[in-house]
């Protein structure tokens, strides 16, 4: 018996596994401990929950992006956050076109509607050229080279909206409609949240909707599937990727908005941490998998909200908000050691075979 | 014989990569600023420099002399900020020290200014390079920089090295000048600005005193110049009777601060102390506002906070917004004011315009003491007695105030003024309104100490 399990374990596995348990054991000792010690009410805790929920959703938006570019090119296009970057930063000298001549406080809804419309667009065009000049050369080269290529036009495009636009940051103005709240009994939730929220749950179905039940959706779920196979049932090959791309860059415009919502200063370098974490997310719920991204950026959001307070402060761990962003890898690296395909992700994986 | 020839054919480029590093670095610096005036840009002669055998003038200087031929110019760089979310602090100064420039005349002993420098980001990487940069040119004398700390206690090192003398018109950390401090450089370096073991004694004596708060919660983001201003305020706060009930940090870059503030509000502070730049000040501003438990807090900044970009980051919520800053009155140099508005067509952005005038003045009165004219009209400037002059600087009236750099002096038994401090001006609190920027009206003074 001893002698199976010694063939079949190694040094490494134990090694990994013990990472996986310990992180496992500090966040659940944590949990107990700060929830026994009491010292933030249901308020908080709830503030924080609705924060998390409307990270999360601008994250699955941004997700979108990174998994449907990876199911149907099988590669991680790193440069998605300088597409998400490039929305917002853009739409924002809009924004305050509106806010300086009153129309974004008189009509806020078609305001709103103009500089997400623009913010879409200009992500969109962004992800296309990114596509037809970086990444259709290198169709058939081997993977590391438009791995390679991606983070090399993320840097390009990081410094060339700095070049563009300056290296400050421009501030987005918030309709004086956004600007209240409501309390629903012990928690006060922002309108900017509630924008957030259903703004998200919009686009997502949408994108669902699109992926699933048009004609585009379907050529794109068959490309993802077998391409050689797809252009000899008649599907235009290069179109597909094409809108792919387009699909994930106008998401990653809408989520630029909601983004600059919630945190309303933009900067040419306000790409990279988002995306990262939508990156996450998408890893996490299963990198290919529509419904997997929009899960695992919840969670994300949810851990980078929450998690801090929760996880370490019954450790007696000083300024935990300063560990957000490891929490979140850290939790990353505790699903990928126990499910190494993500949550959602062996339905694919299956399918595929 | 291919693969022979392609060996050799590396072995010459490597060769050749290698002695292009290691050769004489070309004396040129980067961009030239958008709003100078047209400075006299005079190619930068390099063989008569600091190893050139002496004609009529022996170079007795510890280390070494800057000689300059009649007609070139004297190189005064600057290492401030001028790019990026803080560019307000360093655009500011640099606006200041051309205002003396042009007092000047463009010149010093007869010889053009060469007014040129680098952006130093706000933060140790960009400072690094841009000290590596300056400290690559022999040719520069003297340097007005660098704008924040963080910046200074990379660069320091490696323009004290080079032989420059460096006076900073905005660094306000306190171990830049504390006696046996492993960053401190004096007399390589002096700075105009205050200490801020002066504005921490004043902000914790005013959030004490004149806010009337007991429970103070403090916010720093890791650089040398918010962790130890924070320090000195948590200690004096302590001292008069108050408590420091949450201590939280950011990081540079970081946007969501639930987190941090759901902890401080947990501990239920009256006033929030936070003195970092900007955008995380800003989004401080906005988010403690949307904080259960924060509504009624206080939020009390410090001078990385003086800019406009505060009022369109945090929008509305800046109402109130309360900062300790440098205490100028607008009426102790309202000419200086006007010739700003003449020449950079706004008022100023940020507070240490004066001190970079003065640090300017203070550096030209210096070159003008030691610099030694010899038979054939080549200045010589020996780099430690400039160093040892400026140091030496003792009650020259500046726009700030009286400036004297080399004494102690003590405020409510904390030492605020070492030898390297030379500044004048005292310490008061600001107070922003939701408007347009406008120095001394918005922020106003809100509390000027009686000093």
């Amino acid at each position: 018996m001893l002698r199976y399990w010694r063939q079949r374990i190694d040094f490494t596995d134990i090694l990994v596994w013990g990472i996986g348990l310990s992180i496992g054991l500090v966040v659940v000792v944590g949990t107990i401990a700060t929830l026994q010690s009491g010292k933030y009410s249901l308020a908080t805790w709830l503030d924080l929950t609705v924060k998390g929920l409307a990270l999360g959703g601008v994250y699955a938006l941004i997700a979108m992006g990174y998994t449907l570019v990876y199911g149907i090119l099988r590669m991680i296009n790193f440069a998605h956050s300088e597409v998400f970057m490039s929305g917002p930063f853009t739409a924002v000298f809009l924004a305050n076109a509106l806010n300086r001549s009153g129309f974004l406080n008189r009509h806020p809804v078609i305001s709103l509607l103009l500089i997400t419309l623009l913010s879409m667009a200009v992500s969109m065009t962004i992800a296309i050229l990114l596509e037809r000049i970086a990444y259709r050369p290198l169709r058939g080269a081997p993977r590391l080279v438009p791995l390679i290529t991606a983070i090399g036009a993320s840097f390009f495009l990081q410094y060339t909206f700095r070049g563009l636009y300056g290296s400050g940051f421009e501030a987005y103005p918030i309709p004086k409609v956004l600007q209240g709240s409501i309390t629903l009994g012990q928690v006060r939730i922002f309108n900017t949240q509630i924008v957030v929220i259903l703004g998200a749950l919009l686009m997502m179905f949408g994108l669902y909707a699109i992926v699933q039940w048009t004609k585009m959706g379907k050529a794109m779920r068959a490309v993802s599937e077998d391409k050689e196979v797809a252009a000899l049932m008649g599907v235009n090959v290069d179109r597909t990727i094409a809108l792919t791309f387009a699909l994930g860059g106008a998401s990653a415009g809408a989520a630029g908005i909601l983004y600059a919502l919630l945190f309303p200063v933009v900067n040419f370098f306000m790409g990279f941490f988002p995306g990262l974490k939508a990156f996450t997310a998408a890893v996490l719920g299963g990198i290919g998998n529509v419904a997997g991204a929009f899960i695992g950026a919840v969670i994300i959001g949810m851990i980078e909200s929450v998690g801090p307070n929760l996880f370490f402060d019954g450790l007696g761990i000083p300024t935990p908000a300063q560990m957000k962003d490891a929490i979140a890898f850290a939790i990353l690296v505790f699903i990928l050691i126990f499910r190494p395909t993500g949550i959602l992700g062996e339905r694919i994986a299956q399918a595929k075979a | 014989m291919s693969k022979r020839l392609f060996a050799l054919l590396s072995l010459l480029v490597v060769a050749s990569m290698l002695l292009a590093a290691c050769a004489q670095q070309p004396a040129a610096t980067t961009e030239a600023p958008e709003v100078t005036p047209e400075m006299t840009e005079a190619p930068v002669t390099t063989p008569e420099m600091t190893e050139a055998p002496p004609a009529a003038f022996e170079c007795t200087d510890a280390i070494g002399c800057v000689d300059i031929a009649p007609g070139d110019p004297i190189h005064i760089a600057w290492a401030l900020v001028v790019a990026g979310p803080n560019s307000s602090l360093g655009i500011d100064s640099r606006n200041g020290a051309e205002i003396a420039i042009d007092d000047v005349g463009g010149e010093i002993l007869g010889h053009p200014i060469q007014w040129d420098g680098q952006d130093t980001g706000c933060n140790a990487e960009t400072g690094q390079a841009a000290g590596t940069a300056l400290a690559a040119d022999p040719t520069i004398v003297a340097v007005i920089g660098t704008s924040c700390s963080s910046e200074a206690r990379v660069a320091l090192p490696l323009l004290s090295d080079a032989g420059f003398a460096v006076v900073s018109p905005s660094n306000t950390a306190p171990d830049l000048t504390e006696p046996g401090s492993e960053n401190n450089y004096v007399p390589a370096y002096a700075r105009t600005a205050h200490n801020d073991n002066l504005q921490g004694t004043v902000a914790a004596e005013f959030i004490y005193n004149e806010l009337g708060a007991t429970k103070l919660a403090t916010i720093h983001d890791g650089s040398i110049y918010a962790d130890q201003l924070r320090q000195v305020v948590e200690r004096r706060f302590a001292e008069l009777g108050g408590t420091v009930v949450a201590q939280e940090a950011v990081s540079l870059g970081q946007t969501d601060m639930s987190a941090n503030l759901s902890a401080i509000a947990a501990a239920g502070p009256e006033v929030i102390y936070f003195p970092i730049f900007m955008p995380e000040g800003a989004f401080i501003i906005r988010q403690a506002k949307q904080t259960p438990g924060l509504e009624n807090v206080m939020l009390v900044g410090a001078d990385g906070l003086f800019s406009p970009e505060v009022i369109e980051g945090a929008g509305e919520d800046v109402e109130g917004f309360l900062i300790s800053s440098p205490a100028l009155a607008g009426d102790t140099y309202t000419d200086f004011l006007a010739r700003y508005e003449a020449k950079f067509g706004t008022g100023p952005i940020s507070i240490f315009h004066a001190h970079a005038y003065d640090a300017f003045m203070i550096v030209k009165n210096a070159i003008e003491k030691v610099a030694v004219q010899d038979a054939d009209g080549t200045l010589h400037i020996p780099r430690q007695a400039l160093r040892d002059a400026i140091a030496a600087t003792t009650n020259y009236a500046g726009l700030i105030g009286s400036l004297t750099c080399n004494e102690t002096l003590e405020l409510s038994g904390t030492v605020v003024k070492n030898p390297g401090d030379c500044g004048a001006s005292g310490v008061g609190v600001w107070q922003y309104h939701f408007g347009d920027f406008e120095i001394f009206v918005n922020p106003e003074v809100f509390f000027a100490p009686g000093e």
